[in-house]
């Protein structure tokens, strides 16, 4: 892998660090399994380089880009919290209204920023090349993203939004309004997703349709590869996890792609992921049989 | 005070499963008081202390706390009156969660719950020498997760959750069911010295007439979804366990007391 190709990967995994912090607070601090980030992500895209192509400011597209991904969370909240539907199906469907809502946004499944203004463009002028800007940039914003998200958990609001998840009943008892933290984490969640899908299409240069397809699996797999390597109850280890999950992930789909004897296309990817995930969630389930047994 | 008046409860109503668990009880508590809840399985009893917590919403009738109506309120929002311990360990804390966080998420039971950092350094040390009062080595396990610790260690810091918040009442519902005797013993007397260091308003429903008698103020039976005994005061002091099963035939107009409705312990 040449380093070009490892810094790309570093940076893509960085990226989808803010999916995997996002798929962390819905699936394990709510226990809310929500596939709309498949939808919220390239949500994110599409309204950050529509915004961005109409002229606006980079960061306020990105802001934007964000309340958009919070909507669509608070959509899935609604339908589980207001009308009883399944979570996990409350989402399935937002996550299919939003594969049309981004076609309306983008006006055509693809659109380019090529020459663009982004938030990155501020910092190519200063003397790095570019390949290590982006993964650095993002680096900076997931190190804040990743900071402010343990502060919140540490606070009482957020112990609450812990407590909802973990035991709703005994929530309650201790006067927390769990259906409002359940809107406020689902926001709070697919509003980081969208974020990440603002910084892919930054990045990267286009924003495209059919980009969120797998990017619950993606997220899970960071957030899964990330519990393994710390196995630790603490929050902010959880959350480092989510990064180095993501990135690791990236590395390891790179390398797989680009040796030879594997002879993988990157149209596999899905599979691999698939598999992937598959087995992070096997393994432990079965060392814990056989402890049981 | 506590009002319950004229407070109905009829569950899956309009289907074959249609059940009746409490039909016109009428309880008036003062504050202060420590009432001691018992009477036979499916007499109403958990159902009657889900209606004063928010669990249940009453199919008719009033509850009153403090002279407030809170009969259509949440849960969440009474949780400002209402201190609570289940029956069972799991449900009263959060094993997810480390002893001291539990601790905080009861300490801001009824306060707004903002940004501010959950565990500071002053609650912190509040909490530490709350529960090292249980005397139980659980002051040097602050950190450690809920679910590491046994069901009584449990019941026992739900007890101390409980009273880190101003409450109207205290609502216990077999907090001592789940527990073997020696743990069971501690806790009550645990729940004793709480209620009486916190002046604590308080409702304990419990299996055992022994119980029944030996703490609180005041001890009432339900039966069939109403108060059928209520005693309290001089005539409560020398009550034997026989004479509450005496009068409870008397009460049910000869009905014979089932040994296993009604534990005799
Ligand atoms: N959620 C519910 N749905 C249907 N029936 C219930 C429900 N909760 C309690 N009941 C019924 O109401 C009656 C009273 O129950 P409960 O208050 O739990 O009795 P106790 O605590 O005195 O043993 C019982 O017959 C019980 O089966
Ligand atoms: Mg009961």
């Amino acid at each position: 892998m040449s380093q070009i190709a490892f810094l790309g990967a570093v940076e893509l995994g960085l990226v989808f660090a803010f999916v995997a912090i996002g798929v962390y607070l819905a699936f394990r601090i709510l226990d809310f399994p929500d596939l709309t980030v498949d939808g919220s992500f390239p949500l994110g895209a599409a309204v950050a380089a529509v915004l961005i192509i109409a002229g606006w400011n980079p960061w306020l597209a990105t802001a934007i880009a964000m309340a958009a991904g919070a909507l669509a969370g608070l959509v899935t909240a609604t339908l589980n919290v207001k009308f009883r539907i399944l979570n996990l199906l409350a989402s399935i469907l937002t996550m299919i209204a939003l594969f049309s809502v981004n076609l309306r946004v983008m006006g055509k499944p693809n659109v380019a920023l090529i020459n663009q203004d982004t938030m990155l463009s501020p910092f190519y002028g200063l003397g790095l090349p570019e390949f290590y800007v982006r993964p650095l940039f993002v680096a900076v914003l997931v190190l804040i993203a990743l900071l402010l998200v343990w502060r919140f958990l540490a606070s009482d609001l957020g112990l609450a939004m812990r407590a909802t998840g973990a035991n709703p009943r005994m929530a309650r008892a201790q006067g927390v309004k769990t259906s409002l933290h359940i809107y406020l984490g689902m926001a709070l969640s697919n509003a980081l997703v969208a974020l990440g899908g603002s910084l892919f299409a930054q990045t990267n240069g286009f924003a495209d349709v059919t980009s969120g397809v797998g990017t619950i699996v993606v997220g899970l797999a960071a957030v899964i590869i990330g519990e393994t390597l710390f196995h630790s109850r603490l929050i902010i280890w959880a959350l480092i996890g989510c990064v180095v999950g993501s990135v690791l992930y990236r590395i390891a789909i790179q390398l797989a792609l680009s040796s030879d004897i594997l002879g993988l296309k990157a149209s596999d990817l899905n599979l691999v992921t698939a598999v992937l995930v598959a087995c992070a969630l096997i393994l432990p389930r079965l060392r814990r049989g056989r402890a049981t047994a | 005070m506590i009002e319950l008046s004229n407070l109905s409860v009829i569950f899956g109503r309009g289907t074959p499963l249609e059940k009746q668990a409490l039909s016109g009880l009428d309880l008036k508590i003062e504050t202060g008081s420590f009432v001691t809840v018992i009477g036979s399985n499916g007499a109403g009893k958990s159902t009657m202390l889900g209606v004063l917590a928010g669990d249940v919403i009453p199919t008719s009738g009033r509850v009153a706390i403090g002279g407030r109506d809170v009969t259509r309120i949440t849960t969440a929002e009474r949780a400002k009156y209402v201190a609570r311990v289940f029956q069972d360990p799991l449900t009263g804390s959060c094993g997810a969660l480390t002893i001291q966080e539990n601790l905080a998420l009861a300490a801001a039971r009824g306060s707004r719950r903002g940004f501010g950092l959950a565990i500071g350094n002053s609650r912190r040390d509040e909490f530490r020498s709350r529960v090292a009062e249980l005397k139980l080595g659980l002051e040097n396990r602050m950190n450690d997760r809920m679910d590491l610790l046994s069901g009584g260690q449990r019941q026992a810091l739900s007890l101390v959750m409980a009273t880190l918040a101003r409450s109207e009442v205290l609502l216990l519902d077999e907090h001592t069911a789940a527990l073997d005797p020696g743990m069971a013993e501690f806790v009550m007397e645990l729940t004793q010295s709480l209620v009486e260091k916190h002046k604590l308003t308080t409702m304990m429903v419990t299996h055992s007439m022994r119980q029944a008698l030996d703490y609180g103020t005041r001890t009432v039976m339900l039966h069939g979804g109403k108060v059928i005994l209520d005693v309290v005061g001089e005539s409560r002091k020398n009550l034997t366990i026989e004479d509450l099963i005496e009068m409870f035939r008397k009460a049910r107009g000869g009905e014979t007391l089932d040994d296993d409705a009604l534990l005799v312990s």
